[in-house]
């Protein structure tokens, strides 16, 4: 600690700070440009200038950056000075000389740093009188605007896109006033953080296309605390909604988790919430005929049809709510209640489970990734099935830099210096996968192997870092180095990290990661290991329980159950489609609660039509084992009076009691969270999520519209000259209004959006934080059920498999994940339904030679008793013998793990 | 009697330039005029901290226009078993500076002499390899810089085990694009590592982190220049070359440009008079024409005026007029010139030349050129004298992030301190 004297007044600061972060910190208001929490300083916009003084009596001083200078003991400084007002107000006048002032066309208009800061600094007037460069901007894509005319180049674009996300294809051209920050050609960012670009720029260069065609101000949106739902990470967002469309997505800070940064699904895969052809009343299908219903009349109608099923079996989802599911297993009981996942994935989710649950090692927040020193990635390709671990790992290869750079007296702030001093230098970080991934580029070694190989090699370190782990047999040379060689590393480290997951189809692989991350604790290492999970809630479901799909369609098929109700799953994507298609056939009733338009859907006899995670509250658990709220934006209802979107488990529950003939006991949100904290042990503190629905700030509800939204009363005039009460939230502490509290001055972890007085962007998540860019001041949301068991009690996995060996004409299947693509419900989104991948067979350039199969042939592909005709890609990385395709694309198997496939040209070979 | 007016002890950088007259540029005729013999000796005689602390004990000043001590830039270098195996040795000699042509000389007419030079302060280093950044216009010197490499290495001056000593580095020529901040030393270190040619924050400080991360010396072509003899005579000499004109030790590459009659450069001792160099050396102004002001070395640089020219052309003297000696070539401006013209000339190569990385700098000179422009064609308005002071004060050192916007804002500082009439003329006033 250290304390500084800042305008007369001491204050006590982290002295191995720099007095910019120091001041924030404090809550004093200095402007800024070129820092960025996430980025570090580099000294280039001169904005941040404060006064420094040589010690209480020197009443002289200099003008110093506070970004570049440390918080040391004893520093005096004045923010008020004249001369340092002076000097911020022309730094701001200074770039402003090329800046439009195309406000009130600029989509960055309302949460513009560009604009706060010039309120800041009291730049009212234009000086400059003469002309401005102007520049052609490009395109850049479905995703993001380019106008580079409003560029003020802090070069914080470059600095995010290249130096903290590692992507190549954004730069700098030009010198002087004539800079220009795009890409060589036109075309979409390779990266799949581009995204977080949109926020890192403080003006309006990059914006959200997304947003473009249907655009609205950040004051007039309704926000909520919202947890994004593309994959099993859970970062934080804070989507906006307007007219009743969801019309952005945000970055909502999480201290553990995502911090300041998104990946490009989960920013721009939102537009499945927004999709016209979304159930929104309740029907019955008669015939080919959909008949709409009143919402009395279909749970009449579906509990009359329930009433006279033998056996009604429930399927569950793990893209539904912790408190979906169980609505639906207190209903149907434990025994009618399945998990909605096929058998092998729910094998894979289990045993997932069972490592972060019986292992002694703990389980990573991003955070903690972020920290490791070694890292050890088998199987999973993280860049795809859970990007933002990727990002993160990026930022856990930089701290050899931040060591050497230390070693050298530069602080890990000072992000030139470090870069200079680091150069190429990376922590360690191996890579086995099926074929490259888009972290290869910063990894020290990266093997592609098969499965099993990846798994032996997995169980090899293990066994070099404590050799009372098992031993794998027959290991060759190569590999047993390379084993030899992560093992080392590892154990040089301080806080090793083993990544794995459930993406990578082997239970194998699982187990040998939990075997490394069990040696490195006996070996004394703090060691972590993550596990990706298939999707968003798949944690929340295993907790639960409940059987596969295979075994509920089984009840259906031999007609022991009659009834089934299926719960946002589609689950045609879950099991092969024409067991499916027979197995509803048999069905007397089924009845679908989703909130899009899928096959299952188009099948059920009565559709209740449900929230997506912008329409209602729910709990979803992380691969953390992190349960997450996540709230209502907006009421759907209040638009559209016919609309009768409702929560997933509120139609449970009402169907339920309509079976049942008996009044409902219980009507809102807090009531289930508790019932199913109450029933299910690992649930337990999933209250503890959120506060509940009687929670107030200074006597207020929050507020999930800013101050200045306008046009409430007018909203509906479309409709109605009433003008009628705003929608009533009766489940969350959460307001549909700018009523309420807004702003940070209570601490809170559930902040609808970013805005503190005179701070409109993503930069005034600094005023809700404990310190800069740590978390946020009343904690970070959520809270971890799953915590590392202290006991000795544990053993090694010994199941090691035999090494790959190809079978003639039986090439293993090795599932490849996109990021566009791989997601159910983000390809539905218009924008990353134009990124998406198309279905594919890919093989090794040898094996293509060897079959005489040329690139873009069509391959007719047999998967059990299924034939595809694909066309083949060649990949240059993919591992001889396997046959890759694509995961989860429409037109592509259900179930891509362990099995195989047998391949000829098409037309007959 | 020697038939030459220049000799070894009193022109240690140019004396063998007469002498090479009409001669090959080659290693022979080279190493017949005391050519590696300073090499010889340090490999023979001297450790690599002898020869730091001789050139410290010379008070031999960075010849680039900073003035800052070599010696001392020398000994912040980690030396012995645990620094880095990988270090280097740069040769500025990026000379962009308007009104500068001295390194030009010395590259073009005694190659030799600078590879020479980097090889003895190589071995002070005991640096790996070593590089001259050139500017890219220099073609000549190229091509001699390229042969002259070529030469030393087929004699075995150059590569492994250099003359026995066990010790070995390479040499290259790097030219650069043409960018005038290639000439800061941290922006020179990252252009040469094909990164845009953007000054470095500081610290670290390239001698501990430099060229790739690794300790690297950056010296001027001059200051180099300089070591072999000073190997070879001693620091003593070397001090006592300026003849008691100035505490600076050593000579100097002084030269005239401007409307002088006879413009050019000189090894002068260090400490002559700009009079002495506008008079005798460089004959004074043109006929009709008088002295207006000057620039005592470079663009970037204050202006002077007539009643300064008596004062000795050193660091200090210059520095407390209220300028700086920066190469020491002084440019004249004559009565005839327009003196706002000759800022707004000023300012927009500094503005054009600016590496765009922060705002005062980027952004606030070419708005300084804007104002200028409209004051030269008369069409200023009350107020921007001002805002021009304001910008010579917001561009100073510390506000900006390197010396770049600073030394833009010195010739505007002073013209607009001696004559602030000539931009009062240009504004036109309201009504």
């Amino acid at each position: 600690m250290a304390t500084i004297f800042v305008d007369g007044k001491p204050h006590e600061v982290d002295g191995a700070d720099n007095l910019l972060r120091a001041c924030l910190s404090l809550g004093l208001d200095v402007p800024y440009f070129c820092w960025h929490p996430a980025l570090g300083s580099v000294g280039a916009c001169r904005a941040c200038a404060v006064k420094q003084y040589a010690n209480a009596d020197d009443k002289r001083g200099r003008i110093v950056m506070s970004c570049m200078t440390p918080s040391s003991d004893n520093t005096y400084i004045s923010i008020d000075d004249e001369e340092a007002k002076q000097f911020r107000k022309s730094v701001v006048e200074w770039l402003m000389t090329n800046h439009p002032h195309d406000c009130p066309v600029c989509e960055e208009g309302g949460h513009c740093h560009l604009q706060d800061m010039t309120v800041m600094v009291g730049h009212n007037q234009r000086r400059y009188r003469f002309s401005t460069r102007t520049h052609q901007n490009q395109d850049l894509g479905p995703f993001i605007n380019h106008e580079m005319n409003r560029c003020i180049a802090c070069y914080r674009c470059v600095r995010y896109y290249k130096d903290y996300a590692g992507g190549e294809d954004l730069g700098v051209y030009g010198a002087h006033d004539n800079l220009y920050f795009g890409r060589e050609t036109d075309g979409v960012f390779d990266s799949e953080f581009s995204g977080n670009l949109i926020e890192v720029c403080p003006t309006g260069v990059f914006t959200d296309r997304t947003h473009s065609e249907r655009y609205n101000r950040k004051w007039d949106m309704q926000f909520a605390p919202s947890v994004c739902q593309q994959c099993s990470v859970g970062c934080n967002i804070s989507p906006g909604e307007r007219y009743g469309e969801l019309r952005r997505i945000e970055n909502r800070y999480h201290g553990e988790i995502n911090h300041y940064f998104l990946c490009d699904r989960g920013r721009f895969g939102h537009g499945y919430v927004n999709r016209k052809d979304r159930p929104r009343q309740p029907w019955q299908r008669v015939g080919q005929e959909q008949k709409s219903l009143a919402v009395d009349d279909v749970l009449d109608a579906a509990a009359d049809a329930l009433r006279g099923c033998r056996r009604v079996i429930g399927i569950g989802s793990p893209r539904a709510s912790v408190e979906a599911n169980f609505a639906l297993q207190q209903w149907v009981g434990k025994e009618n209640f399945f998990s909605g996942t096929s058998a092998a994935k729910q094998a894979l989710v289990e045993q997932a489970l069972a490592i972060l649950q019986d292992t002694p090692v703990r389980t990573p927040s991003l955070r903690d990734m972020e920290r490791a020193d070694a890292v050890l990635v088998l199987g999973e390709d993280v860049t795809q099935t859970a990007p933002r671990i990727a990002l993160a790992l990026r930022q856990a290869v930089k701290n050899k830099g931040l060591v050497m750079a230390a070693g050298s007296k530069i602080a890990d702030w000072q992000a030139a210096g470090v870069k200079d001093i680091a150069q190429n230098e990376l922590s360690p970080l191996f890579i086995a996968s099926f074929a490259a991934t888009r972290l290869d580029d910063v990894a020290e070694a990266s093997c592609r192997l098969a499965s099993d190989d990846i798994a032996r090699l997995g169980f090899a370190v293990a066994n070099k870092i404590d050799n009372s782990a098992p031993t794998v047999s027959d290991l060759s040379p190569e590999q047993d180095a390379m084993a030899s060689r992560i093992a080392g590393a590892l154990l040089a480290a301080d806080k090793p990290l083993l990544v794995s997951g459930t993406g990578c189809a082997s239970l194998a692989i699982m187990q040998a990661t939990a075997n490394i991350a069990i040696a490195l604790h006996v070996r004394g290492k703090a060691a972590e290991i993550a596990l990706v999970q298939p999707e968003v809630n798949s944690i929340g479901v295993a907790l639960i329980g409940g059987d596969s799909i295979e075994k509920a369609l089984a009840l259906l098929e031999s007609g022991e159950a009659d009834g089934v109700i299926v719960v946002e799953n589609d689950i045609y994507r879950r099991a092969d489609a024409e067991r499916v298609e027979a197995a509803l056939a048999k069905a007397r009733v089924l009845v679908a609660i989703d909130h899009q338009q899928t096959p299952t859907v188009a099948k059920a006899d009565f559709v209740l039509p449900a929230g997506s995670f912008a329409e209602s509250d729910g709990t979803m658990i992380n691969m953390e084992g992190r349960a997450q709220r996540y709230f209502q934006v907006y009421d759907p209802a209040y638009y559209d009076p016919d609309c009768q979107i409702h929560e997933s488990w509120r139609w449970i529950y009402a169907l339920h009691t309509s079976v049942e003939r008996r009044m409902a006991c219980w009507t809102q949100f807090d009531d289930i969270t508790q019932l199913c904290a109450e029933t299910v042990p690992a649930l337990a503190r999933i209250m503890d999520a959120a506060p509940n629905a009687s929670y107030r700030m200074k006597g207020l509800k929050i507020a999930r519209a800013p101050r200045r939204y306008s046009g409430r009363t007018a909203m509906r005039a479309n409709l109605s000259v009433h003008e009628p009460r705003v929608s009533q939230d009766t489940d969350s502490a959460l307001s549909f209004s700018m009523e309420g509290y807004v702003g940070p001055n209570e601490p809170a972890s559930f902040v609808p959006f970013a805005w503190a007085p005179g701070w409109n962007s993503p930069q005034a998540w600094t005023k809700f934080q404990d310190e800069v860019g740590g978390h946020l001041r009343s904690g970070d949301s959520g809270v971890r059920l799953i915590e590392p068991k202290n006991s000795a009690q544990f053993s090694y996995f010994a199941g090691i498999p035999g090494a790959y060996v190809v079978r003639e004409g039986q090439w293993q299947v090795a599932p490849l994940y996109h990021l566009f693509g791989s997601d159910e419900l983000s390809v539905l989104a218009p924008a990353v339904k134009s990124m998406v991948v198309g279905a594919y067979v890919a093989l090794s350039p040898a094996d293509a030679a060897r079959l005489k199969l040329a690139e873009n042939s069509l391959v007719k592909v047999t998967l059990g008793n299924r034939s595809y005709s694909l066309r083949l890609k060649v990949s240059k990385s993919l591992t001889d013998g396997l046959v890759g395709l694509p995961a989860g694309i429409p037109g592509m198997p259900p179930i891509l793990g362990h099995c195989h496939a047998t391949l000829a040209a098409a037309g007959g070979l | 009697m020697s038939t030459f007016s220049r000799a070894a002890d009193t022109h240690p950088l140019t004396w063998r330039i007469e002498r090479l007259q009409g001669q090959a540029l080659d290693l022979k005729t080279y190493e017949s005029l005391e050519g590696f013999a300073a090499l010889r000796k340090v490999v023979k005689e001297m450790s690599p901290a002898d020869v730091q602390s001789l050139v410290k004990d010379a008070n031999l000043r960075g010849r680039g226009g900073a003035g800052f001590p070599a010696g001392i830039k020398w000994s912040l270098v980690p030396m012995g078993e645990n620094a880095p195996k990988q270090k280097y040795l740069v040769c500025n000699a990026d000379e962009m500076e308007p009104g500068t042509f001295k390194d030009r000389l010395l590259m073009e007419q005694l190659p030799h002499q600078l590879v020479e030079a980097m090889i003895v302060a190589g071995y002070a280093l005991q640096v790996s390899k070593a590089y001259i950044f050139l500017r890219g216009e220099y073609v000549v010197a190229a091509e001699r810089l390229n042969q002259a490499i070529a030469e030393a290495k087929a004699a075995g001056y150059l590569g492994d085990n250099i003359l026995g000593s066990g010790w070995g580095m390479e040499l290259f020529v790097h030219t650069g694009a043409g960018r005038y901040i290639c000439g800061e030393e941290t922006a020179l270190i990252n252009s040469l590592e094909g990164r845009r040619a953007n000054p470095r924050a500081k610290p670290p400080f390239p001698q501990v982190s430099g060229l790739w991360g690794k300790p690297t010396v950056v010296n001027n072509v001059e200051t180099l220049s300089n070591v072999p003899a000073i190997v070879l005579r001693g620091a003593e000499w070397f001090k006592g070359l300026s003849r008691g004109k100035s505490p600076d030790a050593g000579t100097k590459l002084y030269g005239v440009s401007g409307r002088a009659v006879r413009t050019g450069v000189w090894e002068l001792p260090i400490g002559t008079t700009a009079r002495e160099l506008l008079y005798e050396h460089a004959g004074g102004m043109q006929k009709g024409l008088d002295l207006m002001c000057w620039l005592p070395g470079g663009a970037s640089t204050d202006f002077l005026l007539p009643e300064h020219l008596d004062l000795a052309m050193d660091y200090d003297t210059i520095m407390k007029a209220g300028s700086r000696m920066g190469t020491g070539l002084i440019m004249v401006v004559d009565n005839k010139q327009n003196i706002v013209s000759v800022v707004r000339n000023l300012e927009q190569f500094f503005a054009r030349e600016s590496c765009g990385w922060c705002t005062p700098c980027r952004d606030g000179l070419p708005w300084t050129v804007k104002v200028l422009q409209a004051i030269e064609r008369g069409d200023g308005r009350p107020g921007d004298i001002e805002m021009l002071e304001q910008t010579t004060r917001f561009l100073g050192p510390g506000k900006t992030f390197c010396a770049h916007a600073p030394g833009a804002m010195e010739p505007l500082q002073s013209a607009l301190k001696f004559f602030r009439g000539e931009f009062e003329r240009g504004i036109k006033q309201a009504g």
